[in-house]
């Protein structure tokens, strides 16, 4: 593939070409490593630089995917290792040897350096990339691969055991004058050594107890009467939840973002860092959202966080690439968090502006080489987002993980070859194909979703169409959150913080909310497919009769179901026009006959304006659930003839399943908290089901006797599963009493 | 005769279209009739012209309006709402509207209604012509009578006439008792014209509402029976008689509801929520079908590549050869728009069988299913396959089978049951069927059920494997225990047995297999096979009827 290197931006020096075409799979390995190449347009790739023969990955899915593709392009020969579910796993077909490391569990497979230590041996590779997670911040496993004489592409293990420890990590960053959250270390006396205390660090602070824990025994104060009065009422609620009194104090950080710095460093005590990535949509402590550069951060900021990172990366003679984490308020004070010592998830972000590919980098550290840039080498072209896409779902505390075969899988497409950043161009980091298997042994993250655009606004709406257009059928994602966030007011104003997904949805997340207008449009999509369909059902291309006797209706009256109102559509086609006349209300609108009944996509225009829906399944009785905005809307369109007969159709009694304990997702029991015959109150914690490293417990919607235990610590249980099961003893007690009263009664 | 029809059709709808103008009709005939005591012939033809709307309005009625809300209380459509659900708007053309039973006992003369307790006719779906009876409960229950019979029947003859559908909507309380055995004769009538028929144009059957004692045989001799849940049933004598003479005591819905016969046994093909639920679903299941055995398979215009690539399939097998998986799996991505219309999926559901449709041509589709049974073929999964395949022998539906069956299941439950004699049915069904045959073993394929599902040797015209295909007479397993009785260490033998049999080889290298072919290609191949297949001739050799193994 060809390189084109002429700028026509005064602002970007030296871009490329987006090189886009349908991938085929046969040739995915060409065609990546072609878009690798214009990706890092601020890169070149020394080929005569001797690095490695032979390179094993030590991951799996996408991240071993993402390191492969780099050192395809650098003409290092891959090895894979993986376990035996992953035997078809896209990064098993790209690497060129893969080697079987043992079984789906991770602690017999992919954490089982030994084994790994032995493929590396057996396939002569000289160098192991341990991705993120597994044994990437491991220094038995650095030590070991020391011995054996094979290149860890990661930091020495006197900078992972140094930063690797949060106390540690955060007094090496005091040494290295790095801001850290300030505090008292220790305990506070009493009332007047708080306020003391408090004004030493400096308004607000934290005054919390020692034991505490899900908000309990902890007060924000401003000023010195608040810190009395809190230092006071905390400690009493300490003593009475936890039976300990002792209270720390520190600074508040005011609406807290997070905010990372990408570092790189070599061998000879270089180290710059590449700008800042801002990750403050979070659930749970793990991210969402990603974008690069930070909204919040202006170059002053950005310089002195930067040479904060260097510092600490210097102390420690860090030479790979990290990430130093920050928490910053809205005053713009930054504080030291900690350290991450790997390639990080979100490293595309960074890549994306800096254009700087950072296994690369990452890869001739580890073979000693000094870095080839400088600090004034690291500039900021445009703007990235990353999102990303989880087999979960958000319906259930913003994600709780699912599973299943993605029957239909397509990503979004670059549209056509453009200017880079400036026409916007999406990169997909994946490790699944159509046809893989989310299983519960493995992160359950399907997709990196990354676009780059030339400003904020570019990315988020490239980021916005990528989603609409982006099919993955088979098992619950996480689309539905992602696209309601990249619209959503604040963030769209880059108002973000660590709380941003439970204030801005303090219910939790229940679905895209519809505006009348989108719900109209929503409607007569559906109106449209259908017509389309009906029209479709009469064409035989083979009948020996033709349809003379009924002809097709030159108006469908309609009526369409959205949620839980119906409302009367009409729709007329004009075939000379190839349009659609739909009148909903008093709104008339022109719909493009633009809908392909076996396409998972709908883009048409309505009334001019373009519109990109998915058609998720639709059956003979004119249910239709579509994808709008992201979310899922079920539909029902029945004919007008046929509607008014609907009321008389008897209402189907739905299963009461608030007697039953039902798992909220595929996963293994780990603990049963009750037997049968046990009294359970409303809300109590009976079983506890653990799914991808997630414990999550289940709670028994009603008070009543078990009466049945389906499962057994350490059996697996599907979605829906019933584990427990309830008998209401309430009402069976009030059935008996009243039968009693009716006797009295009687007699 | 066309513009009679329609000249027809628009009286009819003229007297559709307002009670109210045949009674002010009425008003001006006696008003005018008093002035001109002379004209008494003309009176006369307007006093006939008024009886025709007035009976025609009276037959629209059925057993009236307090029948119709009854009906309309329990949750169900009138005879003539169903029609006007199922047909094409304004297409139904009803005959014998005026037709009146003729019985005199118990006071019966003084009760009549035009048109008795069916609505017969035809009419248009999606353009294509079906004939239609719908027995109308809020006359007399739906019994039926001698005249109620002979509606039927006129439908029948015409649809057999002229090559269309006859689709039955059964809601009839059973036996007009008051005729006696007039209303057996009936009864026997219409089965005559069913087995007539049979083969001839489909015959499809509605059940929505109760069927009882011997009407119960009508919807068994066709080719389809659908239910309504909760509001159909089937049986040959209700709970009341089975309690009397037998002391079971038993719930309609147990001995012969929706539930019962989708997953028990296995008369009904399938199952609705409600009236109009099942109703659509007819109306969509009725264009998979040709209109008679004269018709092709249709092709309804289509929009999804039929060259399509389908990367899931090539993962769909799981590497361990003893995990199931869902054939549906592999089903739905290699028909149009994923569109599978399932035949009795509650039933023996170790055997698939359904309709879809490749680039637009409808195809029958049998497949064995992994997830249920290991995929096994025993007595029920033989009947229900066998009786799907020869319904697309018979209406010329190319039949596409996926194979991945270990086997007949062995025991004696099987065994006295008669799994040999049941077993044989789908092997006769496969060996009889002359409509073109594609196979594709996807695994397993082992012992007599590899012959039986649509092999080579069963004149299959397309075989094909995939990769994963294993066509062997038995499993590793059990077939080392034979070959080395009395050895210790088997490991080693069944090691050496899976190289050389547990792949796709064997059957290639002897031509039973045309071609092994990458899983993603699946549909290219059928498409283009179906194509090819279009023009085949085969002829079974002349006979008055084979002798299948009932």
């Amino acid at each position: 593939m060809r390189l084109l290197s002429a700028s026509r931006t005064h602002w970007l020096p030296r871009l490329g070409r987006i090189y886009t075409h349908q991938s085929s799979p046969a040739s995915f390995p060409s065609f990546h490593s072609a878009r690798l190449f214009s990706l890092y347009f601020n890169d070149h790739y020394d080929k005569k630089e001797p690095l490695f023969d032979k390179v094993l990955i030590a991951n799996r899915g996408e991240i071993a995917c993402r390191i492969i593709k780099t050192c395809k392009t650098l003409g290092i020969k891959t090895v894979a290792v993986h376990s035996d579910v992953d035997s078809n796993a896209m990064h098993v077909r790209m690497a060129d040897q893969a080697i079987l490391i043992g079984t789906a569990q991770t602690a017999d497979s992919y954490l089982r350096w030994e084994r790994i230590i032995d493929a590396c041996r057996k396939t002569g590779a000289q160098a192991v990339h341990p991705g993120y997670g597994f044994l990437s911040e491991n220094t038995e496993f650095a030590a070991h691969l020391e011995k054996e004489k094979i290149a860890f592409v990661g930091p020495n293990s006197f900078a992972i055991n140094a930063l690797g420890d949060k106390i540690h990590s955060k007094e090496l960053a005091v040494k290295a004058r790095v801001n850290t959250i300030p505090g008292f270390k220790g305990e506070v006396k009493d009332a007047d050594h708080c306020v003391q205390l408090a004004k030493e660090i400096g308004y607000p602070v934290m005054i919390k107890a020692s034991a505490g824990g899900g908000g309990k025994g902890m007060r924000i104060a401003t000023n010195d009467h608040e810190a009395r009065d809190g230092y006071r009422l905390s400690q009493q609620e300490a003593k009475s939840s936890f039976a300990d009194d002792r209270m720390l104090i520190e600074k508040y950080i005011e609406e807290p973002r997070h905010i990372e710095v990408q570092l790189i460093g070599d061998k000879h005590g270089n180290a710059i860092y590449l700008n800042e990535r801002e990750c403050s949509i979070q659930r749970r402590n793990q991210k969402v959202i990603e974008e690069a550069p930070s909204p919040f951060v202006d170059p002053e900021l950005r310089k002195r966080m930067g040479e904060q990172a260097v510092a600490l990366a210097k102390a420690v003679g860090y030479d790979s690439a990290g990430t130093i984490e920050f928490l910053v308020d809205k005053h713009k004070n930054f504080y030291f968090l900690e350290m991450n010592t790997r390639l990080q998830v979100e490293h595309p972000i960074t890549e994306s502006i800096t254009g700087v590919d950072i296994v690369y980098h990452m890869l001739r550290s580890a073979r000693g080489y000094p870095l080839r840039f400088t600090q004034n080498d690291i500039k900021i072209h445009g703007w990235s987002f990353e999102a990303r896409v989880y087999a979960e779902d958000p319906f259930k505390a913003f994600g709780l993980p699912s599973v299943g075969r993605l029957k239909v899988y397509r990503e979004p497409q670059n549209k056509s070859i453009g200017e880079v950043p400036q026409d916007g161009y999406i990169r997909c980091d994946t490790g699944i194909t159509e046809g893989s298997e989310i299983s519960l042994f493995y992160d359950p993250m399907i997709c990196k979703l990354i676009t780059v655009g030339k400003d904020r606004q570019h990315a988020l709406d490239l980021l916005a169409d990528s989603l609409d257009e982006y099919v993955i059928r088979g098992v619950t994602h996480n689309i539905p959150l992602l696209r309601d966030i990249v619209t959503e007011d604040r963030f769209v104003r880059g108002d973000i913080n660590t709380a941003y997904l439970p204030t801005v949805y303090p219910n939790g997340f229940r679905g895209k909310q519809l505006e009348a207008k989108e719900k109209q449009i929503l409607a007569i999509v559906a109106g449209c497919l259908y017509v389309t369909d009906k029209l479709r059902d009469r064409k035989f291309l083979n009948s020996t009769q033709g349809s003379k006797h009924s002809s097709r209706e030159r108006v469908y009256n309609l009526n369409i179901r959205v949620g839980e109102t119906s409302e009367p559509v009409s729709v007329q086609y004009n075939k000379a026009a190839k349009t659609f006349k739909a009148r909903i209300q008093d709104t008339e609108l022109e719909i493009s006959d633009s809908i392909n009944l076996a396409d998972p996509v709908i883009r048409v225009t309505v009334n001019g304006q373009q519109r990109v829906l998915q058609l998720i399944s639709r059956n003979a009785v004119g249910k239709i659930e579509l994808q709008y905005l992201g979310s899922v809307f079920p539909l029902h369109v029945y004919q007008e003839d046929v509607h008014k007969y609907l009321h008389w159709m008897p209402a189907k009694k739905v299963a009461d399943t608030s007697r039953q304990v039902l798992a909220p997702m595929p996963g293994l029991v780990k603990s049963i908290a009750v037997s049968v015959g046990d009294m359970v109150s409303e809300g109590m914690e009976v079983c506890v089901i653990e799914a991808m490293k997630m414990q999550n417990g289940l709670t028994a919607a009603v008070t009543g006797k078990v009466k049945k235990v389906n499962f057994k610590p350490g059996e697996t249980v599907g979605d829906q599963d019933v584990i427990i099961e309830i008998e209401d003893v309430a009402t069976k007690q009030t059935a008996a009493e009243s039968e009693k009263q009716n006797k009295q009664a009687r007699r | 005769m066309h513009l009679g029809q329609i000249t027809w059709r628009a009286l009819s709808r003229t007297a559709l279209a307002s009670t109210g103008s045949a009674r002010s009709a009425g008003i001006a005939v006696s008003f005018w009739s008093s002035r001109s005591q002379s004209t008494s012939s003309v009176v006369q033809t307007l006093s006939v012209k008024n009886q025709i709307d007035a009976r025609r309005q009276e037959s629209r009625m059925g057993g009236g309006q307090k029948r119709i809300d009854a009906q309309h209380k329990k949750g169900k459509l009138t005879a003539r709402e169903r029609i006007e659900v199922l047909m094409d708007p304004g297409s139904f053309v009803e005959y014998d509207a005026f037709a009146e039973h003729t019985c005199t006992n118990f006071g019966m003369e003084k009760e009549k209604y035009p048109g008795d307790s069916v609505v017969v006719g035809q009419g248009q779906i999606n353009g294509r012509t079906m004939y239609v009876f719908s027995q109308d409960f809020t006359v007399f229950g739906g019994s039926l009578s001698s005249i109620h019979a002979k509606k039927i029947c006129k439908v029948m003859d015409q649809a057999l006439l002229v090559g269309a559908p006859v689709i039955g909507l059964n809601d009839s309380g059973g036996a007009r008792i008051q005729e006696g055995v007039d209303s057996l004769a009936g009864y026997a009538d219409i089965f005559q014209k069913n087995v007539l028929a049979s083969g001839v144009v489909p015959q499809i059957s509605l059940i929505m509402g109760p069927c009882a004692g011997g009407a119960v045989y009508s919807p068994a001799l066709t080719d389809f029976t659908f239910m309504v849940k909760d509001s159909s049933y089937l049986f040959i004598t209700g709970p009341d008689v089975v309690r009397q003479v037998t002391g079971e005591v038993v719930t309609q819905e147990q001995l012969g509801g929706a539930k019962t016969h989708t997953q028990v046994s296995g008369v009904a093909h399938r199952a609705f929520e409600n009236d109009i639920d099942a109703l659509l679903n007819l109306r969509s299941f009725m264009n998979y079908l040709p209109l008679s055995n004269q018709d092709a398979a249709p092709i309804r215009a289509n929009v999804d590549p039929w060259e399509r690539d389908i990367p899931s399939l090539d993962t769909v097998i799981p590497l361990q050869s003893t995990a199931a998986y869902n054939m549906l799996d592999v089903i739905e991505p290699i028909v149009d728009e994923a569109d599978f219309f399932e035949i009795m999926p509650d039933y023996a559901k170790n055997i698939i069988t359904g309709f879809g449709r490749v680039n637009g041509r409808t195809v029958g589709i049998v497949g064995n299913q992994p997830k249920v049974a290991a995929g096994c073929l025993d007595i029920n999964a033989s009947v229900k396959g066998a009786r799907f395949v020869r319904f697309c022998d018979a209406f010329n539906i190319p039949i596409i089978t996926f194979v991945d069956v270990p086997g007949f299941l062995p025991g004696t439950a099987q065994e006295y049951e008669g799994i040999i004699r049941h077993g044989a049915k789908l092997l006769y069904a496969y060996a009889e069927a002359t409509v073109p045959k594609i196979t594709i073993i996807t695994r397993k394929a082992y012992g007599g059920a590899y012959d039986v599902m649509s092999s080579k040797h069963l004149r299959g015209d397309l075989n094909y494997a995939w990769p994963s295909a294993e066509v062997a007479v038995m499993g590793a397993k059990g077939a080392v225990a034979i070959l080395h009785r009395g050895a210790k260490d088997l490991t080693e033998v069944e090691e050496d047995y899976v190289k050389a049999f547990s792949n796709p080889f064997p059957a290639a290298v002897r031509g039973f297999v045309d071609d092994i072919i990458e899983p993603r290609t699946t549909r290219y191949r059928i498409s283009r096979d179906l194509d090819l297949l279009q023009t085949k001739k085969l002829k079974n050799p002349y006979k008055k009827h084979g002798n299948i193994p009932l």
